[in-house]
């Protein structure tokens, strides 16, 4: 007689990172391939394409905006800050997500993170690239923008003022570009040299040898590799957090009613991350389907990216709801007006909008119908895309149009040369990703091997 | 083979990353040093098994962070009180806890631009031309599914014989020499 009850296992384990039967050769055939095939699908030419047209007219509203000035945008008092901040917060908020991924991730030894890292470290310094262009135009005079922005001797023998945040921003937001890319670049040293060693044509091969450095896979190297990596990670952890607190900063250290909150930081961190994960999902759904990836980007990884989409979620939603709580505790009539207005004023609309996009949509995440079907995932990442922005345009324009006085109250109504300097960054963003996917491996490559089921040294104690 | 000719050393190759790990454990204790293993990813097995542990990367990163921090809070403080003095309502001018962000940001940025130095310049990076690319197994493989071990000729235990037998006995699928 066997005494032991019949066991049910306690939980499943979970799902594999990369479907079975793969090897190292066959992982790295398939991701180097991409690249170094002469095809590519035509949906690539297509995307290419609108991607540069929407480029060339970010170029011609850029040429107009610095032949004529800030006057072409529709701000004026009282709304001073229009689009070039809303459209930079929305931006540099999607760069979040590949550094949570490439970093933080690292940090706590997910090892869902290394099929999606290098395509949304991509998307991070894109994201990053066209959230620098405002802040650069919005000045009217980029050119001068160098002794307002940085602290380099000049013949006036002026500096910046370094208790501004805007200054904050400056140094916060150079230094994430700088780091993002060093971290970029430090994860693709070894894959330069898997292509250097793939590719037929001589030039070629010296091209990705020279950015390869001369990587030869040795150990010595490798262990050495792998401190920098990690502590580039430790050190953009901390980074990717400050970032978007600064840039809330830009509106919590002012005094207007609706800006002037201590919940802004992590507020706008979570809001970040929110964004930058339905970017992630907008580039991966498509991605994975158009050059096969499905073996690679599993259904575990859309999973878990769209809890980590509705956790950041809720952190939003409780930030909507301390805004409407500190406006009613706080007792301050002009904070009180403030969000009542948001939620009945002229703009009601827009508020109401961004509720249904940011709290509403994204509940159904809760279903597991929803998570396991990326056409529905995809379709609900592209309305927290729009609710991300709509939540900073709600801040931006809310808070500043009605001012202290009645008298100097306005309405912002947006310019054509708003909306194409703003659809034309959405240009520069598809132009650079799909360049990126077409000249460089979207996946990482040798980090994907070591999730070969052969990578494992048996009788290994280590790590 | 041949030899008159220079030599670098002798390449095996191996099947599997344990194997490899146990040839480099086996090295290692044999009493070669200038010896390196090659592997298409990182190993950590691979890491004890050479003694590769060189600290000099973290302290490298940590002196980076420390100039880098004392270069932010240095020149806010110099250019708010010595440069450009602007007094507002009495403040104080160096008035530290707004310097904080800016101290904070350069502080990452130099440790991350040291981290990339180091791990670049210790590893000898960037090199043009090294003579492991010369046997055509290593070229085709190294970067794919090749695991392989090269004991350098300058190991004062180098003894293109005696070597050759080590190696054999290691359970290597193939060896060669690198020519020089």
């Amino acid at each position: 007689m066997d005494p032991k009850p019949a066991t049910t296992p306690a939980y499943l384990p979970p799902p594999p990172l990369i479907e079975p039967g793969h090897t190292f050769g066959s992982v790295t055939e398939k991701i180097a391939a991409i690249v170094l095939t002469r095809r590519h699908p035509l949906s690539w030419v297509f995307g290419l394409t609108v991607g540069f047209m929407l480029t060339m007219m970010l170029m011609m509203a850029l040429a107009y905006l610095i032949v004529k000035g800030t006057g072409i945008w529709g701000i004026n008092v009282p709304v001073g800050w229009g689009f070039a901040i809303i459209n930079f917060v929305w931006w540099i908020g999607i760069g979040h997500a590949g550094t949570l991924i490439s970093a933080i991730l690292l940090l706590l030894n997910q090892g869902w993170r290394t099929s999606i890292n290098r395509f949304a470290e991509a998307m991070t310094l894109f994201a990053v690239a066209c959230a620098a262009i405002f802040p650069l135009v919005h000045t009217g005079r980029p050119w001068l923008a160098a002794y307002w922005l940085l602290p380099y001797p000049n013949s006036m023998g002026i500096w910046p003022q370094f208790r501004s945040p805007l200054i904050w921003d400056v140094f916060a937001v150079a230094t994430y570009a700088t780091v993002s890319l060093l971290f970029w670049y430090t994860g693709l040293v070894p894959d330069l040299a898997t292509l250097r060693d793939r590719a037929k044509k001589v030039w070629l091969a010296r091209v990705y040898g020279a950015l390869a450095l001369g990587w030869r896979n040795s150990a010595r190297h490798w262990a050495r590799y792998e401190t920098a990596y990690l502590l580039l990670a430790g050190l953009s952890t901390p980074l990717v957090l400050s970032v978007h607190t600064v840039v809330s900063f830009d509106f919590a250290i002012s005094i207007i009613p609706g800006w002037h909150a201590t919940i802004f930081p992590p507020y706008f961190v979570a809001g970040a991350i929110y964004a930058g994960f339905a970017m992630v999902l907008t580039l991966a759904i498509p991605l994975r389907v158009l050059y096969g990836l499905e073996d690679f980007i599993t259904m575990r990884h859309i999973e878990n990216m769209a809890k980590v989409m509705l956790v950041t979620g809720l952190i939003v939603a409780y930030g909507y709801v301390m805004e409407a709580f500190f406006g009613w505790y706080s007792s301050n009539r002009y904070e009180s007006y403030m969000i009542w207005n948001r939620m009945t004023g002229p703009y009601a609309p827009y508020y109401w909008t961004l509720i249904l996009c940011n709290i509403i949509t994204p509940q159904v995440i809760w279903f597991k119908r929803v998570r396991t079907t990326p056409v529905l995932l995809f379709l609900v990442a592209m309305v927290v895309n729009a609710g991300m922005w709509l939540e900073r345009f709600v801040i931006v324009i809310t808070s500043l149009h009605r001012d202290f006085l009645p008298s100097s109250w306005g309405m912002f109504h947006a310019t054509r040369w708003d909306w194409m300097t703003f659809i034309g960054t959405l240009g520069l963003f598809v132009t650079l990703f799909f360049l990126f996917i077409r000249v460089l491996p979207m996946i990482s490559i040798f980090e994907m091997r070591t999730i070969v089921p052969g990578a494992k040294v048996k009788g290994s104690s280590a790590h | 083979m041949d030899q008159s000719k220079p030599t670098y050393g002798l390449m095996a190759e191996f099947a599997d990353p344990t194997t490899l790990v146990a040839a480099a454990k086996q090295t290692y204790d044999e009493g070669y040093r200038r010896f390196d293993s090659y592997s298409p990813f990182p190993i950590h097995d691979l890491f004890d098994a050479m003694h590769c542990h060189d600290r000099r990367v973290q302290l490298f990163v940590l002196l980076g962070g420390i100039v880098g921090g004392l270069v932010g809070f240095g020149l806010q403080s110099w250019i708010s009180a010595v440069a450009y003095p602007l007094n507002i309502g009495g403040r104080p001018y160096i008035s530290w806890p707004m310097f904080i962000p800016v101290t904070f940001e350069l502080t990452i940025l130099f440790a991350s631009l040291t981290a990339v130095l180091a791990w670049i310049g210790l590893n000898g990076l960037p090199m043009p031309y090294h003579p492991v690319f010369n046997v055509p197994s290593f070229a085709r493989k190294a970067s794919e599914d090749g695991f392989f071990l090269a004991i350098e000729a300058d190991d004062p235990r180098f003894d293109r014989t005696r070597t050759l037998e080590f190696l054999r006995s290691l359970g290597a699928k193939e060896i060669n020499e690198i020519e020089a």
